[in-house]
């Protein structure tokens, strides 16, 4: 079987690509170049498109002995991923651009190609498992754990796709990456978003966004009670960088509760307002068996490192709508919810969707 | 395996690796006064004037350097410095569309930090220079040019320039002419006196001598500036100990590619016009870029209507065939080719281009390989590309 593996520069994907070797596959390594500039993302250390990522991920290749190439996608990128990130801030969405990048590119344009290049499967280095049951379950490393960003995989995808990291923590990956003489093997891990070069999310969207004054009014009175430069730089939940000018009449915190971009109000209260008991999803995908025509009992995932909480979840046709068995705060519109099937083998992801409320 | 990247590198010849290696085994420092400097010296001295008898050129003219890059950097700047110096108003450079990046960023290094102005000639749609459009750019600008410089051979295309009419302009106008003839030297005949030009480079490894040697030909009356300042040597153009046995197999090289030329040339041409015959038969649709008649030996140049270079070389690849897309950044990125663009392609038909190119351990064999590979290849590219709208 012919696999392409997909490098970032890092350690994760070098392991899996050398693992998939020692499966008895016939790899091809290849390196993503997603920035229009590479000057213009992350280096060292904090990111995975940089000149210096490209060199890791081809002397990795080396080391492994597989062909290596670099592959364009920075146009691809910048359509699918960058573009949709700033628009669903924009929108008073709050988006996971890693998600987005497995949806829109590493599992569709790249797997795309090469299933046209005549390759059977993607490899990467996700921490995931995806056993010959065909369902996705979490990483025995549950800290590492990426099922959440590869629940939006579709059964077609997953079916051409193999992570071949989901039965080692970390530190296994590292050690093992260390004793396959893969200089990578110490290399920090990658932070945040890959393509906001100084990490500084607010400013990125306000040189592509403008600023745009709105007002931040108080849910419970209804009061003005601070200024915004732009309602798309906050997210539901947050509670630092509010600049209010009056405190609140109870003298307690206050978080984000919701945005309004038509209004550009962006709406506060304290944390017990942010509690959700029933999540609205669309575009769902399920992946985990049949589709159920009855309610079901599960756990849902609603962020990237979140906790899973118990919940009963209904599956229409183009909705999902999850009610929570305890309330949880922090729900932000454009993140993914996931429902996972708790399994003592590994907690199975049965199927994702895009919040809405 | 299938080796058609002959234009990239070429094996080198026995002969050279080793002359390469029984004077690697010998110490000595040309500079040195005591007999080891001067048994080394006299290597090198005797190399020059092999270089110099291949080349049409007088040993005086000869300055070993690192390679083509340098050579041609040190031809671009040294001549435009020293030429400026010598008359301040001299700051123009002419050059052409389709120089290789070691001309064309030296160029455009000269125009962002030393304020030249620069006149790209354009070519046809083989690739070709036009020594008219020569004439009336030195007619209009001849006062404030510091240099003409335009290549022997293209090294993607592997069109020959007319370089003799070429020079002959620049001289009736009294203007130094460079040419960068690494990819000519050993494949069509060179002769640095008799082609009228001021500079030539040449580089060791495309012709069967090492990487990392070769000579910038540059006549005794065309002043340079040095790139590299040292010790002296190379008449002070070029300091930098001299790399004894990396030149002496250098000579061997260029004299045996001089030598074998013509035969060398029938026979590569040859097997050329059946690769080009047959990949032709396979893909139909392929376009034939570059020159038909004026051209490299060893260099087919194809347009494969919607299929990516890079998907193409990675799919040969696999099949052990080795081929050339052009350039890539320094990422690795494949870029579409600036030839090809000159040439009139649009970005669509650089993007499908591949480069194959034969030299001197070229086999019919090798042909047959790759003509058995390419149908499948292109076929999986093709339906690969067509995926590149965004659903």
């Amino acid at each position: 079987m012919r696999v392409l593996a997909a490098m970032s520069g890092g350690v994760d994907s070098a392991v899996a690509a050398a693992r998939a070797v020692q499966a008895g596959y016939d790899v091809t390594g290849v390196h993503l170049a997603l920035a229009r500039n590479p000057q213009t993302y992350r280096t060292g250390a904090r990111g995975c498109c940089t000149l210096e990522d490209a060199r890791d991920a081809r002397r990795a290749a080396d080391v492994i002995g597989i062909p290596f190439y670099v592959w364009d996608m920075a146009e691809r990128f910048h359509a699918e991923v960058v573009d949709d990130f700033v628009a669903e801030y924009a929108a008073g969405r709050t988006p996971n651009p890693c998600l987005r990048c497995n949806e829109k590119i590493k599992f569709a344009a790249v797997l795309d190609r090469a299933v046209a290049l005549g390759f059977d499967a993607v490899v990467t280095g996700h921490h995931a498992r995806l056993g010959s049951d065909g369902l996705l379950r979490r990483s025995v490393d549950l800290a590492k754990d990426q099922s959440y960003v590869l629940a939006v995989l579709t059964r077609e995808q997953l079916d051409r796709s193999i992570f071949p990291l989901g039965d080692a923590t970390k530190a296994q990956v590292r050690e093992e990456a260390a004793r396959r003489g893969l200089a990578v093997a110490d290399k920090p891990d990658s932070h945040d978003i890959c393509f906001i070069a100084d990490g500084d999310t607010r400013g990125f969207l306000a040189d592509r966004l403008g600023e745009a004054p709105g007002d931040v009014v108080d849910a419970l009175t209804g009061t003005i009670v601070g200024s915004h430069r732009g309602a798309y730089q906050y997210t539901v939940g947050q509670r630092r960088g509010l600049r209010l000018d009056r405190p609140a009449p109870d003298g307690r915190p206050r978080y984000v509760l919701s945005i309004t971009p038509k209004t550009n109000t962006v709406t506060v209260g304290p944390a017990e307002a942010l509690e959700v008991s029933r999540v609205r999803a669309t575009r769902p995908i399920w992946t985990g068996g049949a589709r159920p025509t009855a309610p079901i009992e599960c756990e849902v995932q609603l962020r990237a490192h979140g906790d899973a909480a118990p919940a009963t979840v209904t599956l229409q046709a183009d909705a999902l709508h999850a009610e929570l068995r305890r309330p949880v705060r922090g729900v932000a519109a454009g993140q993914a919810i996931v429902a996972y099937r708790p399994d003592p083998a590994g907690d199975v992801v049965l199927g994702s969707a895009t919040i809405t409320g | 395996m299938a080796y058609l990247d002959h234009a990239a590198t070429t094996p080198m010849l026995d002969a050279a690796l080793e002359a390469y290696v029984a004077t690697a085994r010998e110490v000595g420092n040309a500079s040195s006064l005591h007999a080891a400097g001067r048994r080394a010296r006299r290597r090198v001295e005797e190399s020059r004037e092999r270089v110099a008898a291949a080349l049409g050129a007088r040993p005086s003219e000869v300055v070993f350097t690192g390679g083509g890059t340098e050579s041609d950097n040190l031809a671009v700047k040294g001549i435009f410095w020293a030429r400026r110096d010598a008359a301040p108003g001299r700051s123009r450079v002419v050059s052409s569309a389709v120089e290789h990046h070691a001309v064309l960023d030296a160029v455009d290094w000269l125009a962002g930090h030393e304020g030249a102005e620069v006149g790209w000639l354009p070519v046809d749609g083989d690739g070709r220079l036009d020594p008219d459009r020569l004439r009336a750019e030195l007619t209009a600008h001849a006062d404030r040019v510091a240099l003409v410089t335009a290549m022997w051979a293209n090294n993607e295309v592997g069109t020959v320039q007319p370089v003799a009419e070429l020079a002959a302009v620049a001289a009736e106008h009294r203007v130094p002419f460079h040419t960068d003839a690494i990819q000519a030297v050993g494949q069509i005949p060179v002769d640095f006196a008799a082609s009228g030009v001021s500079a030539l480079t040449v580089t060791g490894h495309k012709l069967g001598g090492p990487t990392g040697v070769g000579a910038l030909l540059l006549a005794r009356d065309v002043p340079a500036v040095p790139l590299l300042h040292g010790g002296g040597q190379e008449r002070d153009v070029r300091s930098g100990t001299l790399d004894t046995a990396g030149i002496v197999a250098f000579a061997v090289a260029v004299e045996a590619a001089v030598k074998g030329q013509q035969e060398y040339a029938a026979r590569v041409a040859a097997l050329r016009d059946d690769l080009v015959r047959r990949v032709r038969e396979a893909v139909p649709e392929v376009v034939f870029n570059g020159a038909p008649t004026d051209r490299l030996p060893g260099n087919a140049h194809f347009s494969f209507p919607g299929c990516e270079g890079d998907a193409l070389l990675l799919l040969l690849d696999a099949q052990g065939i080795a081929c050339s897309t052009g350039s890539a950044c320094s990422a690795g990125v494949a870029q579409p080719s600036h030839v090809l663009i000159a040439m009139g392609a649009d970005d669509d038909r650089a993007r499908s281009s591949l480069r194959f190119t034969l030299g001197h351990t070229s086999t019919a064999a090798e042909v047959d390989a790759l003509i058995a590979a390419l149908p499948i290849a292109v076929e999986r590219a093709r339906r690969a590309a067509a995926l590149r709208t965004p659903r």
